[in-house]
C-alpha cells in the first residue's frame, strides 16, 4: 500500500505527463510555472484556464487571485489530495451552479480540510470550480505567505468580502466552528462545536444556497490534547500538544480523507434578525453535517485507508 | 448670472488642470486661492496669492456671491512638520467651511483621499464610504488629512441647505507631487520583500472629471473615486519600467528614515504600510450616483506620472 503510493508519487514527480504548454505561451511564462504546468495533463489545464474569473488585462481578479500563478497552489493541493490524504469525494454533484456557501466541520489543528475541500472542487468536479476560503486577519502581515495566498484565491475573512464574492456568484467555504473547531482536542473528534451565526446571515442576505460538507479523516490528522493552563497563560484559544514527536502539530498524519457534500439547503428570511431567531436554521445545518459525519464514519473501515 | 467658482490650491497640478477645464467651458468666473505662483495662468482666471487661513480669504467670500468652492488645497508634504499640516489642513479647512456656511455657498466640494481609510491587514478588500477613517492609527502624518475629511463630513450634515460633496480618490498618478507619483518616479523603486498588495490608481485627468461631475447641481454626498481597476504594486512598477530593490519589511522603517535623512527618498517612510496592506475602495456609489467612470487605463496613469515635463 505504502510503497505503491510513494512509487506513484515518485514517478509522478520525475516524469512529465505530456507537453501541455503551447509554444507561444511558453516563451512568456516563467520556468517554474512551465514546469508545474507540465505536471498536469492538457485537458485539466484547459479546464483551469477556462475557469470563470473576473480577471483584468493583467490576469488579476479584484481580490488579487491570479489563475496562472495559482498553478503552484493547485499543484500543492493536488499532491496533498491525491497522494498524501488520498481523498475520496462523494456528492460533488450537489454543489449548485452559481453562488454557493460550503459549510463544513473544522478540525485537525492545521486547516488542511479547507485545502482538500478546495482541491475536491478542482479535481473531482467537472467543470472545476475555484473555492475561495477565508484566512485570518493576521495573515496579510506575514511576508510571502499573505501575498501567495492572495494569488491563490484566498481572501481576508470579513463579511464584506464574502458578500462581494457571493454577489459575483463565487463559491466560498466557511467553517462556522472557527478556532473552536480547528483547535479542539483529540477526545472531541467528530463532535461539532458551537456554530457561529455569520454564515447564515450571509446566506440570507445574498440568497445563497448552503451546501453542508462533512470531512472525515481530518479530525485524526493531529491527535492533540489541550494544555489549558499554558493556553490561558499565553492568551490563546487553545494550546495543542501531541503525545509523540514532533509534539507540535506541524505536519499532519497521512489519514485518509473522505469529503461528503450534501444536498444544497435554501433558506429565506430577514438577515438582521436576532441570533435566537436564526438559531433553528443554523441548528438544522449543524445537525445535517453531524449526521453526514456519522454516516461517513460508519462507512469507513480504517482511519488510514 | 455668471457662476463664480473658488478653487483653493489652484497652483497645484490638479488645480491648474481643473481651472483650465472650467474656464474653457464658458460662463464661469474662476477665483483661485493659493500662496504659490500660478505659471501660465489663463488670463480670465483670478488668482489671489493669499493663505487660506488669512482674513483676505474671507474677503473673497464676503465681497461677491460664490456659487461653488472646490477645496483642493489640502497639504501633504513630508518636508513640513505635523504642526504645519494641522494648522493648514484642519484650521484652514474649518475656516473655509465656516465662510461657506456664513455666506451661503450652495456647493462645496472637498477633495480628500482614499488614503484616509488607512492600509491595514484587517481591511476588507473594498472599503465603502462608511468605513472608519483609520489612517492615523499607524501614520500620525495622516492625522490632519483624516481630521480635515471628518470636518467636511460633519459639515455635510450641518449645512443641509447647500450641497456638500467629499471625493476620496485613490492614489492619483500624474504630474502631481504626491507620494504615489513620487514613488513611481524613483530611479530604483524600493519594495518590501514578500509583500505585493493590490492597489488602485487613478489618472489625474480622471480626478478632474470626477470634480466636474460633482459640480453638477443636485449632487451631494461622500464618494470613493477609483480608477480603472486594481493591480498589485508589482504590475505598476513593471509598467513604469524601473528596477526595484527589495527591503525586508523589518528593516524598512530604518532604511527609509536613513534615505530620507540623506535626501535620497521622496518620503519619510511613515507610509510604508501602503506597500504592505490593501487600502482599495468600493466606488459603486460614485458609478451609480455621479455616473463616474475612469476613462484612462492603468498604463496611461503610470505613463502620466513618469512624463518628464514636471
Amino acid at each position: 500500500m505504502w510503497r505503491g503510493t510513494l512509487g506513484r508519487l515518485a514517478s509522478r514527480l520525475l516524469t512529465p505527463s505530456g507537453d501541455a504548454v503551447s509554444s507561444d505561451r511558453a516563451k512568456s511564462i516563467p520556468g517554474w510555472r512551465r514546469f508545474l504546468e507540465s505536471r498536469f495533463d492538457r485537458k485539466f489545464l484547459q479546464k483551469i484556464q477556462a475557469l470563470p474569473t473576473r480577471q483584468n488585462e493583467y490576469g488579476y481578479d479584484p481580490f488579487g487571485f491570479h489563475r496562472d500563478e495559482a498553478i503552484a497552489g493547485i499543484y500543492l493541493a493536488h499532491l496533498m489530495y491525491q497522494y498524501y490524504f488520498r481523498a475520496e469525494v462523494f456528492g460533488q454533484q450537489y454543489v449548485p451552479q452559481g453562488r454557493a456557501l460550503l459549510v463544513s466541520n473544522h478540525s485537525g489543528q492545521l486547516p488542511f480540510d479547507g485545502l482538500i475541500i478546495g482541491a475536491s472542487m478542482l479535481f473531482a468536479k467537472d467543470p472545476p470550480r475555484v473555492v475561495r476560503s477565508m484566512v485570518d486577519h493576521f495573515v496579510p502581515s506575514l511576508p510571502f505567505v499573505g501575498t501567495t495566498l492572495t494569488r491563490w484565491g484566498q481572501i481576508i475573512g470579513t463579511p464584506e468580502n464574502c458578500r462581494h464574492l457571493l454577489n459575483d456568484d463565487e463559491t466560498i467555504v466557511v467553517f462556522p466552528e472557527g478556532a473552536r473547531g480547528v483547535s479542539k482536542p483529540f477526545s472531541k473528534r467528530y463532535q461539532l462545536q458551537e456554530f457561529g451565526m455569520g454564515f447564515m446571515r450571509l446566506a440570507l442576505e445574498t440568497n445563497t444556497p448552503v451546501v453542508p460538507v462533512a470531512v472525515i479523516g481530518a479530525e485524526e490528522q493531529a491527535p492533540c490534547f489541550n494544555v489549558k493552563p499554558l493556553a490561558r497563560l499565553m492568551g490563546l484559544p487553545a494550546f495543542p500538544l501531541m503525545p509523540f514527536p514532533p509534539f507540535f502539530p506541524a505536519l499532519p498524519l497521512p489519514t485518509k480523507y473522505r469529503v461528503y457534500f450534501g444536498e444544497a439547503m435554501h433558506f429565506s428570511g430577514d438577515p438582521d434578525q436576532d441570533d435566537e431567531e436564526l438559531r433553528p436554521a443554523v441548528t438544522q445545518v449543524r445537525n445535517t453535517i453531524q449526521s453526514m459525519i456519522h454516516l461517513g464514519l460508519k462507512a469507513r473501515k480504517h482511519v488510514f485507508w | 448670472m455668471k457662476e463664480r467658482i473658488v478653487i483653493t490650491g489652484i497652483a497645484g497640478r490638479l488645480g491648474r488642470l481643473l481651472a483650465k477645464r472650467l474656464h474653457r467651458s464658458g460662463n464661469r468666473e474662476i477665483i483661485g486661492i493659493d500662496r504659490r505662483p500660478f505659471e501660465d495662468k489663463p488670463a480670465d482666471v483670478v488668482h489671489k496669492r493669499v493663505d487660506i487661513r488669512s482674513k483676505r480669504t474671507r474677503d473673497v467670500f464676503r465681497t461677491q456671491p460664490i456659487s461653488a468652492l472646490v477645496h483642493l488645497g489640502l497639504m501633504h508634504d513630508p518636508k513640513r512638520s505635523n504642526r504645519t499640516h494641522n494648522q493648514w489642513n484642519v484650521v484652514g479647512t474649518q475656516q473655509l467651511l465656516e465662510y461657506c456656511m456664513h455666506f451661503r455657498v450652495p456647493k462645496v466640494i472637498v477633495v480628500s483621499s482614499a488614503a484616509v481609510y488607512g492600509p491595514r491587514p484587517e481591511n476588507p478588500q473594498f472599503l465603502t464610504e462608511d468605513s472608519p477613517l483609520l489612517a492615523a492609527q499607524d501614520d500620525l502624518g495622516a492625522l490632519s488629512l483624516v481630521e480635515a475629511d471628518m470636518l467636511a463630513s460633519s459639515f455635510f450634515w450641518k449645512y443641509r441647505e447647500g450641497e456638500t460633496v467629499i471625493l476620496r480618490p485613490v492614489h492619483i498618478l500624474g504630474q502631481v507631487a504626491n507620494a504615489a507619483s513620487n514613488y513611481l518616479r524613483m530611479e530604483r523603486i524600493p519594495v518590501l520583500m514578500g509583500y505585493d498588495p493590490m492597489m488602485q490608481v487613478i489618472h489625474e485627468a480622471d480626478v478632474v472629471d470626477a470634480v466636474l461631475l460633482a459640480l453638477k447641481p443636485g449632487v451631494r454626498g461622500i464618494y470613493n473615486v477609483a480608477g480603472p481597476g486594481e493591480v498589485p504594486i508589482s504590475v505598476l512598477i513593471r509598467e513604469s519600467g524601473r528596477p526595484t530593490f527589495p527591503i525586508p519589511h523589518l528593516a524598512a522603517p530604518l532604511v527609509s528614515k536613513l534615505f530620507w535623512n540623506l535626501g535620497l527618498a521622496p518620503f519619510r517612510g511613515t507610509e510604508l504600510n501602503h506597500l504592505r496592506y490593501v487600502c482599495t475602495v468600493d466606488d459603486s456609489r460614485a458609478r451609480k450616483e455621479l455616473g463616474f467612470r475612469a476613462t484612462r487605463t492603468i498604463k496611461e496613469a503610470v505613463r502620466a506620472a513618469l512624463d518628464d515635463t514636471y
